[in-house]
């Protein structure tokens, strides 16, 4: 006999929080491309196609900070370097939908992009091969940024170096990565990176359909992001990575190897922001290294921290909230933004170390809400008798 | 025979000028006045005569009318040196080079020249300068004829050479006539001396002339085609090469070190910060250029109010700076950090929040772009060697700043009461609070040292680095990497991090590109991590565990 | 020091010297220990008790020596995780538990077996497991706070809960470091009976300062000093010992 748990979705059901968030990205994944294409640009109820866009950005955004909260909330793994992942990810689609634009370039070349012929290159070199196909470049979107969080991954946790100095090497790791897609000798379009994208799967990028498809392909992403890290952090592997960040020494001495778990979520992590920056991509029409770059990595933090982590709703609200207020502010106070997320960093970290969604204060009416969701939150709620062998 | 009469004359001007100069004044004006003659072979006698004067503005009068730019005054005939300004001409005199204010056009005529005194002019300057009173001068004239390497100037240099007394200059005249001989003479014996006597001379010209020489036609025959002198060139060709590639070690080290410097002043401060106190501070590159905005500041100061003082106005931004910063340091200790000690990742996040508001302070201030500083004529300058190393003031002052910065701190740390609080405040906080020692300032104080340290640094990079608000964010990651290389809590550590990194940068550059060198060495950094997670100079043991 | 080795050692150390940075933390140490042996540990601060228990579980290498497990294991070339799997489990001086987690889950991530990542994505929790967790939970006497926090555990509990955690491991040898510290006297006592109980079945090793707890686990002692054994036998002998008195005791 064994103790089955309750299934996942009625784990996520009792979890009123993540109902009503996830339910609420469910229902704007069909709602919002229906409001925006089949509603008359007249009606009230019409949903323009900026905010379609913006919105479809941000949810990558959601999904990005999701993924640094499976390693920074659960397992105590500040990465500031998963804007590398991200920007992998990225350049994968950029570089297939780069394929696609063919003889529509200025130059017309249908062998070679244009920031190749325009460095006299002769030919394709060979990591570009392959990305004609759009299945080929998926693949490579997951696979490459996983395999760089593995293998970096691989040498940090073998060598067991934890805490600030890894946080300080993925800084270093994001930061080569930035200098060397600079260099136009890479073969990724160096400063300019990848842009003038035309079509993906033969239909045009400027569509409104297009904008539509790809705001329900990100909602999606986040709600199936969203499942994989519950469904990790609900298991004993997640009880595991807590038992980590928590006490890494214990559970070494409980004989866990601590390096094969920390690999394990990083490496889920890297694809996930890896996917985050495929479908980011399409949706801003360029590419460049500046998504390398350090500054944008920490910032992928403070959506965490601002939304609260170790929760999977708070990164999912603090990446969306924060860049909609990047949004208003940098075009209604431009000079006011630095000061503004500056002030989050200080703020979030001095006042609500917990996050908006694990601090009472912020929403009413949470303390008994928490009540609740203690009981519910504990991750394993055993049925004695349950199915299975 | 001209030639000789010139000879002769410079030999006599020589000791004319060395004894009775200004006896001679009196004749250099009435040579220039002679310029102005009515046929153009009176003109080549008077500045033959003039040339034989060996007066000190000789050259400078020749050099005018060579560049048309001596004139006469049409009312006297007075001959004047005048550079046109837009509608007027500013006169100076001839004799003393003193400015003699502006007058219109229409009254001056320029002193007209043909190709063939224009010929004699070149020809009695060149040799003017070669036996010039002046060793610097003919130097840089015997440099000046190695370069143009101008068969017709030989029979000058042989005299030249003959009478030249000062070894440098000497040395530099045979280097220029064994190239002309080399590259010009038919006689190949001589040829082949020349050869051997270019080898003596590790300098980057000589080593092109060289390879020039010892080139290949497209079917694979040397363009010499004699063999003996071929193979001569070839050996003083290596010789020089290989003399060359030790001083570009020695140009590589100093490169490396600057570099290195540069690192040590940027990671000093974190050093303490980091190190001492394990805080890591976001915010230090900000600190770093809060220093040089400090610097600016004075600077403008000094601008407006002591013009004539402004070499000294490094010498108060240094403290300026370090007051500044350390203050701003002190505030960010007591008003953000203090929470959240044990805490380190949060404190990162949080002085990340503070980098960038100083940051965006600084661009609402001051606005975006650049903002002048200015060297110091102490700093500005170079030394430079004839073997192609450059050593450049601003760089060796840098250098010298940042040892005596850690020379500083060291002795802070290790004799002064402040730095004994210090150290055992870091050491065991409970224990050196129950002795009565204020904890809580130490930390304000330690980390204000740290901040303070950093806009020192920060003045000296103000130096060399463009001062714009993101002058720290190029700094910051750099500065983590000396110092996590070095190891934490060890200033020994981050000297020879810092030097080990510069140094080892440069010397990839050169194979490898600046860009491609960075990767490398930040590659490196990461795994070095990975076998010494605490770096070069690690403590051990049981007191390091947490 | 001969050792006969009529009854089978568990834990053999043979000549284990450590140094940090010229500081000799442990000098020429020699020590056995028994199948199904309670073993006291004692000796002033600096004396290498710690640094030994470091070593025994991988934590440290030894400069020199040997450290046998179960007769034929070589632990020197083992890191912390194995050596636990080999059944060696270790509480720390500070109690250590995962404070965010429950006790019942603290207890079950100790689990013996599954110690792999993919096993545990879809673990499911066998009943004959859960009978061990709540046979635990009773030893311990934490059967009434299962679903409690563990960072909201008393001192004492989070102790007992440690040492549980360690028996969910089934080890064979347990190293307990300073159990009963910061414990009160009943605690203590209820401590003592614990370790006593769990030792009939597995060797254990206590390190301790409290002379009254190491008097009631009733067992051989060894005091160490300098980092190497001063004294070996029953707590009187120790305790009667000229040089355990000059270094230790007679201060």
């Amino acid at each position: 006999m064994t103790l089955a748990r309750k299934p996942l979705i009625m784990r996520i059901g009792n979890d009123r929080l993540a109902r009503n968030v996830l339910g609420l990205l469910l229902i704007a994944a069909f709602l919002v491309p229906i409001l925006n294409l089949w509603v008359p640009e007249s009606s009230p109820f019409h949903v323009p196609s900026y905010v379609v866009a913006l919105f479809g950005k941000y949810l990558t955004y959601a999904l990005l900070a999701l993924s640094v909260d499976l390693v920074w909330g659960y397992c105590g793994i500040l990465s500031l370097g998963h804007g590398a992942f991200f920007a992998l990810g990225g350049y994968a689609i950029g570089m297939h939908m780069m394929r696609q634009i063919g003889e529509r370039g200025v130059y017309g070349n249908a062998e070679l992009p244009d920031f190749m012929v325009f460095l006299n290159w002769q030919e394709l070199p060979w990591y570009w091969y392959g990305f004609d196909s759009f299945g080929f470049a998926v693949l490579m979107a997951l696979l490459v940024p996983g395999l760089l969080a593995f293998i970096f991954g691989w040498f940090a946790f073998r060598s067991r170096v934890t805490g600030v100095y890894l946080s300080i090497i993925t800084q270093a790791m994001t930061y080569a990565l930035l200098l060397a897609f600079f260099r136009n000798d890479m073969g990724f379009g160096g400063n300019n990176g990848l842009t003038d994208f035309k079509d993906i799967l033969g239909f045009s990028l400027q569509t409104d359909g297009m904008r539509a498809t790809l705001f329900f392909l990100s909602a999606m992403a986040v709600i199936g992001g969203y499942l994989i890290c519950r469904m990790i952090v609900d298991s004993r592997l997640g009880r595991v990575i807590v038992a980590i960040r928590d006490s890494e020494s214990r559970a070494r001495f409980l004989g866990y190897r601590v390096e094969y778990y920390k690999l394990f979520v990083f490496t889920v992590s890297g694809v996930l922001a890896g996917v985050a920056g495929a479908l980011y991509v399409p949706q801003v029409g360029i590419i460049n290294p500046s998504e390398f770059a350090p500054a944008n990595s920490i910032e992928i933090v403070i959506w965490v921290a601002l939304g609260g982590r170790g929760t999977l709703i708070g990164p999912i609200l603090g990446a969306v909230a924060v860049n909609y207020g990047k949004t208003y502010f940098t075009g209604a106070f431009p000079e006011g933004w630095l000061f503004m997320l500056g002030g989050l960093f200080i703020v979030a970290t001095l006042f609500l170390p917990k996050g908006i969604v694990g601090t009472k204060s912020i929403i009413e009416g949470y303390e008994r809400y928490r009540l609740r969701l203690a009981k519910y939150l504990r991750p394993y709620d055993y049925v004695k008798g349950g199915s299975g062998r | 025979m001209p030639k000789f009469k010139l000879h002769l004359a410079l030999i006599v001007t020589t000791f004319a000028v060395l004894f009775s100069s200004p006896a001679l004044a009196i004749d250099f004006a009435d040579g220039v006045q002679a310029l102005n003659a009515k046929s153009y072979s009176d003109k080549g006698r008077a500045a033959e005569a003039l040339a034989a004067t060996g007066h000190e503005r000789t050259v400078t009068v020749l050099t005018a009318l060579l560049n048309s730019e001596l004139f006469y005054q049409k009312s006297d005939g007075e001959v004047f040196i005048a550079k046109k300004s837009g509608k007027v001409y500013i006169l100076s005199s001839p004799l003393t080079g003193a400015d003699l204010g502006e007058t219109k056009k229409n009254a001056l005529k320029k002193i007209r020249i043909n190709n063939k005194l224009r010929g004699k002019l070149k020809g009695l300057l060149g040799g003017l300068t070669l036996m010039s009173a002046d060793a610097d001068q003919r130097f840089s004239a015997a440099d000046k004829v190695f370069k143009a390497s101008d068969p017709a100037m030989l029979g000058l240099l042989e005299r030249a050479l003959s009478r030249e007394e000062n070894e440098d200059v000497k040395s530099r005249l045979t280097r220029a006539h064994a190239a002309i001989v080399l590259e010009h003479s038919k006689d190949s014996s001589a040829r082949i001396a020349a050869a051997k006597t270019l080898a003596n001379f590790t300098n980057p010209d000589v080593a092109s002339l060289l390879g020039k020489l010892s080139f290949l036609d497209d079917n694979g025959h040397p363009i010499e085609k004699d063999a003996a002198v071929f193979a001569a060139i070839k050996d003083a060709h290596k010789t020089v090469e290989s003399q060359l590639s030790k001083w570009a070690v020695l140009g590589n080290l100093f490169q490396g070190v600057s570099l290195g410097s540069v690192l040590l002043l940027a990671a000093v401060g974190l050093a303490i910060t980091f190190g001492v106190m394990g805080v890591i501070n976001m915010a230090h590159g900000e600190m770093v250029m809060i220093g040089a905005y400090t610097t600016f500041i004075v600077q403008d100061l000094f601008r407006s109010h002591f013009p004539e003082a402004f070499d000294w106005s490094l010498a108060v931004a240094v403290p300026a700076a370090f007051l500044v910063t350390g203050a701003v340091g002190i505030a960010i200790e007591r008003g953000v950090i203090r929470f959240l000690y044990g805490r380190p990742l949060e404190t990162l996040l949080a002085t990340w929040g503070v980098s960038l508001v100083l940051q965006q302070m600084v661009r609402s201030i001051f606005g975006p772009t650049n903002q002048e500083v200015g060297n110091p004529s102490w700093m500005s300058g170079a030394i430079e060697t004839s073997t192609g190393l450059v050593l450049t003031y601003n760089r060796i002052w840098i250098i010298v700043f940042s040892l005596a910065v850690l020379a500083m701190l060291a002795v802070i740390a290790k004799k002064t009461m402040f730095g004994l609080q210090m150290r055992a405040v870091t050491q065991n906080r409970a224990m050196a609070s129950s002795m009565g020692i204020r904890s809580g300032w130490v930390d304000a104080l330690t980390f204000g040292l740290g901040s303070g340290v950093a806009g020192m640094a920060g003045v000296a990079l103000s130096q060399i680095d463009n001062v714009s608000p993101n002058l720290g964010q190029a700094y910051i990651i750099d500065s983590f990497m000396v110092v996590v290389f070095g190891g934490v809590g060890n200033l020994w550590g981050t000297l020879v991090g810092a030097f080990s990194l510069g140094i080892l940068n440069k010397f990839m550059e050169p194979y490898a590109g600046a860009v491609l060198a960075k990767i490398f060495i930040l590659v490196g950094i990461i795994l070095f991590i990975q076998k010494r997670p605490r770096g070069l100079f690690a403590l051990k043991g049981r007191a390091v565990e947490n | 020091m001969s050792h006969t080795q009529e009854v089978k050692s568990i834990l053999y150390l043979d000549g284990v010297s450590v140094s940090f940075d010229g500081f000799k933390a442990l000098n020429n140490l020699s020590l056995y220990v028994n199948e199904g042996e309670m073993r006291a540990i004692i000796g002033p601060n600096g004396a290498g008790k710690t640094t030994m228990m470091d070593v025994i579980t991988g934590k440290t290498r030894p400069d020199e020596g040997d450290v046998i497990f179960g007769g034929n294991v070589d632990l020197t070339q083992l890191d912390e995780a194995a050596i636990a799997n080999l059944g060696i489990g270790r509480k720390f001086q500070k109690p250590t538990v995962f404070e965010n987690q429950s006790v019942f889950d603290n207890l079950e991530l100790a689990l013996a077996g599954n110690r792999r990542p993919h096993e545990n994505l879809f673990f499911k929790l066998q009943s004959d497991q859960l009978d061990h967790i709540n046979e635990t939970l009773k030893q311990t006497s934490l059967a009434i706070h299962r679903n409690k926090i563990a960072g909201a555990l008393s001192h004492g509990q989070k102790q007992w809960l440690e040492i549980g955690m360690l028996l969910m491991q089934k080890p064979d040898l347990l190293l307990v470091d300073e159990p009963v510290a910061g414990m009160t006297d009943a605690e203590t006592a209820t401590t003592a009976e614990l370790l006593k109980d769990i030792a009939k079945t597995r060797s254990v090793v206590v390190v301790e300062h409290d002379m009254d707890f190491v008097k009631a686990l009733d067992c051989r002692v060894n005091v160490l000093h300098e980092g190497s054994v001063l004294a070996e036998g029953s707590l009187e002998n120790v305790q009667a010992n000229e040089q355990v008195i000059e270094v230790y005791l007679g201060r």
